[in-house]
């Protein structure tokens, strides 16, 4: 990575960020909020002190990078798949079976376990779109959908039925034993080793698609599939499978570290949409994984102080939903801009405009 | 008693699948367009609490307008930003979802409170069409419905109608199919596809006033519930179609009212069976079904930023 690169990636995430917070502003404004209570609290519940930054805003953003990351590998490789959501879920309630069913006395091997449990989970889960897409021509964008509510109904289910916890009275699992769990990085807080896990998944994800082959095969199968079947003779079907199951992997990988990190059971509503936040942070951070982690910390910040200033200051938590939509609709319209001063440029100088674009969907 | 019970089955499952079937109405214009509007959920729940607001000021028949108003206007930002600026329509769609979902608690809580207290409206009434109403089993079911879903049901054939047997039916169905094609022969796919838009945000809007004015008769945030995505899923198990739409719409309407009924007769089945069944059918329906009945050829196909 240059140097202009990381600059990007750090600056692109904390301009995304200043704009957001500028838009709340003027919202809380126009609503009739006190401004500088709302944004002081804000800030407080996100960057308040660092246990406020390590127990929020770090908490919160770790399901957020490993479903962006998920979102991003997808979409690198031409595969719109909208489906995190579901496979966090499921990648949860495998670690949550996991958990429950190895005996304490396993220690770290029962944690590596339910850990392996939500990744594989997590990948089987996302197999369904990709073979129905590969095989039958299903548009994933379509059954990612509806796999999400079945991915749902099925938490529902295990935590009403056989994953209930031994008394039958709430919808949820039974708290899984201190030996299983994710251990604390700093005392008092609710910092977890899942937040390292996350970041060297970021890292490792990163090197993985700019230096290595299968990497490069993705992003060919992503960029141009066609010219990557013809002239680089990719097997372009075998590549996407593995990029969506890889996908999903990861989202799972993120279920499995909320459940054994941060809520030490499983719940219906374990997931306030990070799936779908997901795609927010994989677009602020141009698919690029290790962007991403600056996208999540920006997202997970919103969400953490978004819950502060609901708290402190009577905001309905529904505005940061507001702020971040329109953090994603004005980047998409800046990209548009960008396209056109580029390729203005490009004119000018008499070359071809460097595409820089999302990977469309690309339609079987 | 039997015969009772499933009458009422019925009449709820009609009831249930009104909203559905207009939002899934519209999306089926949309989609045959090129266009698949993932923003469809905010719609709807823009549509709901614009048709709260507007039946509170001026009574239900005229809050269900505004409700179609509300749908239209955020049909307007997609359709600026996913064909105006051809931006990817999946995290437009996904941005427009959150926005709906964000915008009409935030909305909800400053118009009526920070309570959040339930603030209710009166509903539509039933409007019984005389001697068809009392056809045994089937008559409250079809002929004893609040305006929406007679508006549904007209709109199936109407729609079926304009897509299949007019000009600018085949302009949009060519659209979705192949907008460089249709280009060349004098469509603007970027206006076909902008009114495709504008017309399932109206129905997107109407069936949120729906779900309101004529269901619950209140507010409540994020309850729309997903209905926005089953729109989706129904447009797919219904091939495209504005008759396929409605069966699958009265499919989903029916177990979806199975769960209420399991529940209120203190059956022991989960009800989340119910809820996940179409969701799993319509991907079965989606692998089996045989080429000819695909996907639009264009869907989801980012547009050039020219015409």
């Amino acid at each position: 990575m240059t140097v202009r690169r990381v600059t990007r990636a750090i600056l692109e995430p904390l301009l995304a960020g200043v704009l957001a917070v500028l838009m709340l502003a003027v919202l809380l404004g126009v609503s009739g909020y006190p401004v500088g209570e709302a944004l002081s609290a804000l800030w407080r519940g996100a960057f308040g002190s660092w246990s406020v930054i390590a127990s929020g805003t770090l908490v919160r953003a770790t399901p957020l990078l490993f479903a962006g990351l998920a979102v991003a590998v997808a979409f690198r490789a031409g595969i719109l798949n909208i489906g995190a959501e579901g496979q966090l879920l499921m990648g949860a309630c495998a670690a949550t079976a996991v958990s429950v069913a190895v005996p304490p006395s396993f220690g770290a091997a029962g944690l590596i376990l339910a850990l392996l449990a939500g990744i594989v989970a997590g990948g089987t889960w996302a197999a369904i779109p990709a073979v129905m897409r590969l095989r039958f021509g299903v548009l994933e964008v379509i059954s990612t959908i509806m796999l999400n509510v079945v991915a749902l109904n099925i938490t529902g289910l295990l935590v009403r039925g056989p994953l209930q916890e031994t008394t039958h009275t709430f919808p949820q699992s039974a708290l899984l034993d201190r030996a299983l769990r994710l251990p604390q990085l700093m005392t008092g807080s609710r910092l977890h080793a899942g937040v390292l896990l996350a970041l060297v998944t970021a890292i490792g994800l990163a090197w993985f698609l700019r230096a290595t082959a299968p990497g490069y095969r993705l992003r060919m199968t992503g960029a141009n599939p066609a010219a990557a079947a013809s002239a680089g003779r990719i097997d372009v079907g075998r590549v996407m499978f593995a990029a969506f199951v890889l996908s999903g992997a990861l989202a799972g990988l993120g279920g499995a570290v909320e459940v054994t990190g941060v809520t030490y059971a499983l719940y219906e509503n374990l997931s306030p949409g990070y799936g779908y936040t997901a795609i927010a942070v994989a677009l602020l951070a141009r698919l690029n994984p290790a962007s991403a982690i600056g996208a999540a910390v920006v997202f997970g910040a919103l969400e953490a102080g978004a819950s502060a200033m609901q708290r402190d200051a009577q905001v309905p938590a529904g505005m940061v939903g507001v702020v971040e939509a329109s953090v994603i609709l004005v980047l998409l319209a800046s990209e548009w801009v960008g396209a056109r001063v580029a390729a203005r440029g490009a004119s000018i100088r008499g070359g071809t405009p460097r595409a820089e674009n999302l990977p469309g969907p690309a339609v079987s | 008693m039997s015969a009772n019970l499933a009458s009422d089955f019925l009449d709820a499952s009609v009831r249930n699948a009104t909203p559905l079937l207009l939002a899934a109405l519209g999306e089926t214009v949309v989609e045959r367009s090129g266009v698949i509007n993932v923003g469809l959920e905010g719609t709807i729940i823009a549509g709901c609490l614009a048709g709260l607001a507007g039946a509170a000021a001026f009574g239900p028949t005229t809050g269900l307008l505004v409700s179609a108003a509300a749908g239209l206007a955020i049909a307007v930002i997609f359709a600026f930003i996913a064909i105006g600026l051809a931006a990817d329509q999946i995290i437009t769609g996904t941005a427009i979802t959150m926005l709906g979902l964000g915008l009409t608690g935030t909305l909800y809580r400053l118009l009526y409170g920070d309570s959040g207290a339930a603030l209710r409206t009166p509903t539509l009434s039933p409007i019984g069409i005389p001697l068809l109403k009392d056809i045994p089993f089937i008559g409250s079911a079809l002929f004893d419905q609040a305006l929406p879903t007679y508006l549904a049901a007209a709109l199936v054939p109407i729609l079926w109608w304009w897509l299949y047997r007019t000009q600018s039916g085949l302009a949009l169905r060519a659209t979705g199919e192949n907008p460089d094609a249709a280009r060349a022969s004098g469509i603007a796919p970027r206006r076909v596809q902008t009114l495709a838009v504008l017309i399932g945000g109206v129905c997107g809007g109407l069936a949120g006033g729906t779900l309101v004015l004529a269901q619950v008769g209140t507010f409540a945030e994020g309850m729309s519930a997903g209905r926005g995505f089953v729109a989706i899923a129904i447009v797919a198990l219904g091939r495209w179609h504005p008759v396929g739409a409605a069966m699958a719409a009265l499919l989903f309407g029916m177990a979806s009212t199975l769960q209420f009924f399991f529940q209120a007769l203190n059956l022991q089945v989960p009800y989340q069976v119910f809820l996940a069944l179409p969701y799993l059918l319509t991907l079965l329906a989606l692998a089996l079904s045989s080429s000819r009945y695909r996907a639009p050829a264009a869907l989801g196909r980012r547009q050039q930023s020219v015409d």
